[in-house]
């Protein structure tokens, strides 16, 4: 079978991180990367890995995405470059998963609204970050069942899971995740929390889920809701697991959680880098599978 | 050899910054009134301390099911206060993360003219957006190194360097845990004195659960520490933070200038703070264990409850949060230990078994 050709721009931990998942593929196959620094080792890997590369930044392969077939491009860059790159791309019918903050596409959580995004054939969609990923399916298992007035989320990471973007706009994070638990989770509003532990050994990525419902919770069916939202996201993340709960207070919901990462090129328990990547790949398979059957044809994007 | 410290401490200016309406809001479990708020700030700012910290006890933007909602909002408190106080300035707690810069604006607007922008103390860097803008907004600014002994000397100088760069005016040596002897709190003091500019003024925040906050202080005082965060009657998590009346005593039998009056501190805390307490703020077994183990003095009353309701010792969980190093700001995780503890302690089974 054919696979869908893609770029990953950026060569960095994530962008690296994405080549090995996206190998894994069966209907995705990576066959550039951009970076901007000629010694990265990402590229370096990228090259060693079959894939062409080129250290010039995006311009350098817009030349060449149609003899080459690129139709998927990830966006593993900066919020600050992301707007530019998707311009760029979707002018030349490349469609975009973003992996930056950015967010001027719409936001996806897999098990949440792919299956929509890819319906409407959207041309750049936004994985929101690391802590969305992790919790907002937990949300949307809850909303889907009764109305939540509240979500908050608490998302722990090991400091040296944490790159020098992320740290340096500490509140891109809060206010994009505290945002997507309301617009996708379902959540009347949003709350998301961040904390950075520098423990030695590196903890594995921790999540906990608080939601307030509207009327008393029905425990038993929103119970049966959160394990099989958590059984579709161990399908991309297997090391997606339940640690407590659910546990009932009143009105309020809380599940603990915990991340860990397959360990491809980020260590395991790096579980918010490999959520993002893994979440990026299911989001572009979901796409490609289309494209595949035929049932949808990315178009250019008139450049505005 | 240091031989007489009072000697060399005579005539030293100390910047006392009083935490009971912060810190002590933990001990309150954020259920302090505005009428009492007020009370309290006025009975400070009449005694002459020139700082006053006004906030959730978690800082902006700690009203949350992980750090409990308070009776009113961070704004009304500090507009309540700020607009009654003829001397003193209202400061608030920013911790990255949990609070950001629309919060600090906010917060400002309501009359708050100084911040503690507070990371754990390995993680200056996510910080700088925050200072900036406090400094930006004409705020008197300190960095804030929460779980000081977290860190050794060297790594609290490079810490409070990269805050300093940022534009941190003051840097804090924050003994979070109530965990710090008084040479642990030299060396870190000794060395942050040694990178920062003359300019900079260092700070110790001190908790009391090893009964040092007292001893700590003055210590941070003799290495150059210029700024010493306390709280009348001792308000504050674990077993209190350096009892204010008792310092400003100290300080006066060693020359050291404060410019607090001690009989009006004193009064407040005998009639005003103490009256106030839910429960006597001292080192209860809970307390000492935080000391001991060094874990965050907030996880005290926490832990105490997730004790309660799954039947586990609080001390045995403070003591397993202790080994599993988590920081401030990871309340979550006391539940969730306490329900792991209380799994493989047969008291409660597994909800996805």
């Amino acid at each position: 079978m054919s696979k869908i050709k893609c770029a990953i721009i950026g060569s960095g931990n994530i962008g690296t991180d994405l080549v090995y998942k996206i190998r894994r593929s069966a209907v995705l196959e990576p066959v550039w990367m951009v970076g901007i620094d000629p010694q990265s080792e990402g590229l370096a890997r990228a090259r060693d890995m079959g894939l062409k590369t080129t250290a010039e930044g995006v311009d350098a392969l817009l030349p060449h995405v149609e003899a080459d077939g690129v139709q998927i491009a990830f966006d593993a860059t900066s919020a600050y470059v992301h707007a530019e790159n998707s311009r760029k791309l979707n002018a030349l019918g490349v469609l975009m998963i973003d992996l930056t903050p950015a967010a001027i596409g719409p936001l996806c959580v897999p098990p949440v609204n792919l299956r929509q995004h890819a319906d409407r054939l959207e041309m750049n969609v936004n994985m929101i970050s690391c802590a969305g990923q992790a919790t907002i399916p937990i949300v949307a298992a809850v909303s889907q069942v009764q109305p939540v007035d509240y979500a908050e989320i608490v998302a722990s990471l090991a400091s040296k899971s944490v790159g020098p973007g992320t740290r340096a706009n500490l509140d891109e994070f809060t206010y994009t995740t505290s945002s997507a638990i309301e617009r996708v989770g379902g959540a009347k509003k949003g709350k998301a929390l961040a904390i950075i532990n520098p423990a030695e050994p590196p903890m594995i990525m921790r999540n906990t889920i608080y939601c307030l419902t509207a009327e008393p919770p029905d425990e038993e069916k929103l119970s049966a809701s959160i394990l099989k939202m958590i059984g579709e996201v161990q399908k991309y993340v297997p090391g997606y697991r339940l640690v407590n709960g659910p546990i009932f207070d009143g009105n309020k919901v809380s599940v603990f959680m915990e991340v860990a990462g397959l360990g491809d090129y980020l260590p395991k328990y790096a579980g918010n880098l490999d959520i993002m990547t893994a979440a990026g790949t299911r989001t572009a398979e979901m796409f490609a599978e289309e494209i595949l059957a035929g049932r949808i044809k990315p178009k250019a994007v008139e450049a505005a | 050899m240091m031989t007489t410290s009072s000697e060399s401490l005579k005539g030293r200016r100390i910047i006392l910054h009083d935490m009971c309406l912060r810190d002590g809001m933990h001990a309150k479990r954020e259920q302090i009134s505005i009428d009492q708020m007020v009370k309290v700030a006025t009975g400070l700012d009449d005694a002459g301390v020139p700082y006053l910290q006004v906030t959730h006890g978690a800082g902006l933007g700690g009203n949350s099911l992980q750090h409990g909602f308070a009776l009113a909002t961070n704004e009304a408190y500090i507009n309540a206060v700020a607009s009654r106080m003829k001397q003193a300035k209202v400061s608030v707690l920013l911790i990255p993360g949990l609070g950001t810069m629309k919060e600090l604006e906010a917060a400002y607007d309501a009359g708050a003219r100084s911040v503690h922008v507070a990371t754990h103390c390995t993680e200056a860097d996510t910080a700088p957006q925050h200072i900036a803008y406090a400094r930006k907004l004409g705020m008197d600014t300190t960095g804030f190194l929460m779980m000081a002994h977290l860190n050794d000397a060297a790594g609290i100088a490079h810490q409070g360097k990269l805050m300093e760069s940022y534009g941190a005016q003051t840097i804090f040596v924050t003994d979070s845990a109530g965990y710090m002897l008084p040479d642990d709190v030299r060396v870190r003091i000794r060395a942050l004195q040694e990178v920062l500019d003359p300019a900079t003024e260092i700070g110790f925040h001190g908790h009391h659960n090893l009964a040092m906050g007292i001893a700590n202080s003055i210590t941070a005082i003799e290495e150059g520490a210029s700024r010493i965060d306390g709280s009348v009657a001792g308000l504050g998590a674990g077993a209190g933070n350096t009892p204010l009346e008792v310092f400003v005593a100290v300080c006066e039998r060693l020359g050291i200038e404060t410019g607090v009056d001690l009989f009006k501190l004193m009064d407040l805390a005998e009639d005003v703070i103490v009256p106030m307490m839910d429960h006597l703020v001292r080192v209860d077994r809970e307390a000492l264990t935080l000391g001991f183990a060094g874990v965050y003095s907030t996880f005290l009353l926490h832990a105490k409850k997730a004790g309660e309701r799954f039947g586990v010792p609080a001390r045995d969980i403070l003591v397993e949060l202790g080994r599993k190093k988590m920081i401030g700001g990871q309340e979550d995780m006391i539940q969730d230990t306490a329900m792991t503890m209380a799994k493989a302690r047969g008291l409660i089974k597994d909800a996805a078994a």
